[in-house]
């Protein structure tokens, strides 16, 4: 098992989680400090919130600097230009991010 | 001015000098004097006084920002605490150079009130993200950006 599967798949301190906003400065109480409970969240939270993150490029970037998972981030960002909002972005997303997730769980345990 | 169960209790005059002072603290004792009609060496002995009581704590400047060319934007964030951490909320948020002022309501919730400054909308998004809603006890956040001041210091 490489040590850069246990590396995404662990669970970060609190300052490091991601916190949900639906617009700027208006967070939802809702935050995820692992790739597990960003997945759980992302079928849980306002899609007004995945929307506002999406856009911005939150996603992305949280997955690439903080969970370190180079891949995620780019899948998240391939489906970008297919403009997607509301239940059609809640699906896609979770589709990714659940698949990878589900992917390095497998590898995690060999 | 006179001590009342350690609440110390002022008089017309005092109440008088200390409006003067907060429309502008630069005037002089004879100005201040001459307004109310009393000596200078009055208004000087009030004023030291409430100094010394802790009643007026300090003299400030306030600065306009946009006439130095500092871009800037004023919002005000509503954060909804836990009880039992809305203290410890409320003074790691009076720490933060963003943080202008901070007080707390009790309404339906117990809330605390701050006004924050940033350079820009991605400035204050990245504060409250990265260093207010990870503080222990933070349940959720409103924030409302100030477009227009139709009253407040000059």
């Amino acid at each position: 098992m490489p040590s850069s599967v246990a590396r995404i798949l662990r669970k970060l301190p609190r300052e490091n989680a991601f916190y949900f906003f639906t617009s700027i400065g208006n967070y939802t109480g809702e935050n995820a400090s692992s790739l597990e409970e960003f997945v759980k969240k992302i079928g849980e939270v306002n899609a007004k919130s995945l929307e506002f993150h999406f856009y911005r490029g939150d996603f992305e970037k949280w997955v690439a600097e903080v969970l370190e998972d180079g891949e995620l981030a780019e899948e998240i960002m391939s489906f970008k230009n297919l403009k997607p909002v509301g239940d059609a972005l809640r699906s896609q997303l979770y589709l990714i991010v659940s698949k990878r997730f589900e992917k390095l769980k497998s590898e995690f345990r060999g | 001015m006179k001590l009342k169960n350690q609440a110390v209790s002022l008089d017309s005059l005092d109440w008088n000098i200390l409006q003067a002072l907060q429309e502008n603290a630069k005037q002089t004792y004879t100005e201040i004097g001459r307004r109310f009609g009393v000596a200078h060496s009055t208004v000087y002995d009030r004023i030291r006084r409430m100094e010394e009581n802790g009643i007026i704590k300090k003299y400030t400047a306030t600065v306009d920002l946009e006439k130095i060319g500092v871009k800037h934007m004023t919002a005000i964030m509503t954060v909804f605490t836990d009880p039992k951490e809305s203290e410890n909320v409320a003074k790691k948020l009076s720490e933060a150079e963003e943080i202008l002022e901070v007080s707390t309501s009790l309404s339906e919730e117990l809330l605390i009130i701050a006004k924050v400054v940033a350079k820009d909308q991605d400035k204050l998004h990245s504060f409250i993200a990265q260093k207010v809603a990870p503080l222990p006890g933070v349940l959720r956040i409103r924030t409302s950006i100030i477009t227009r001041k139709y009253k407040g210091e000059k």
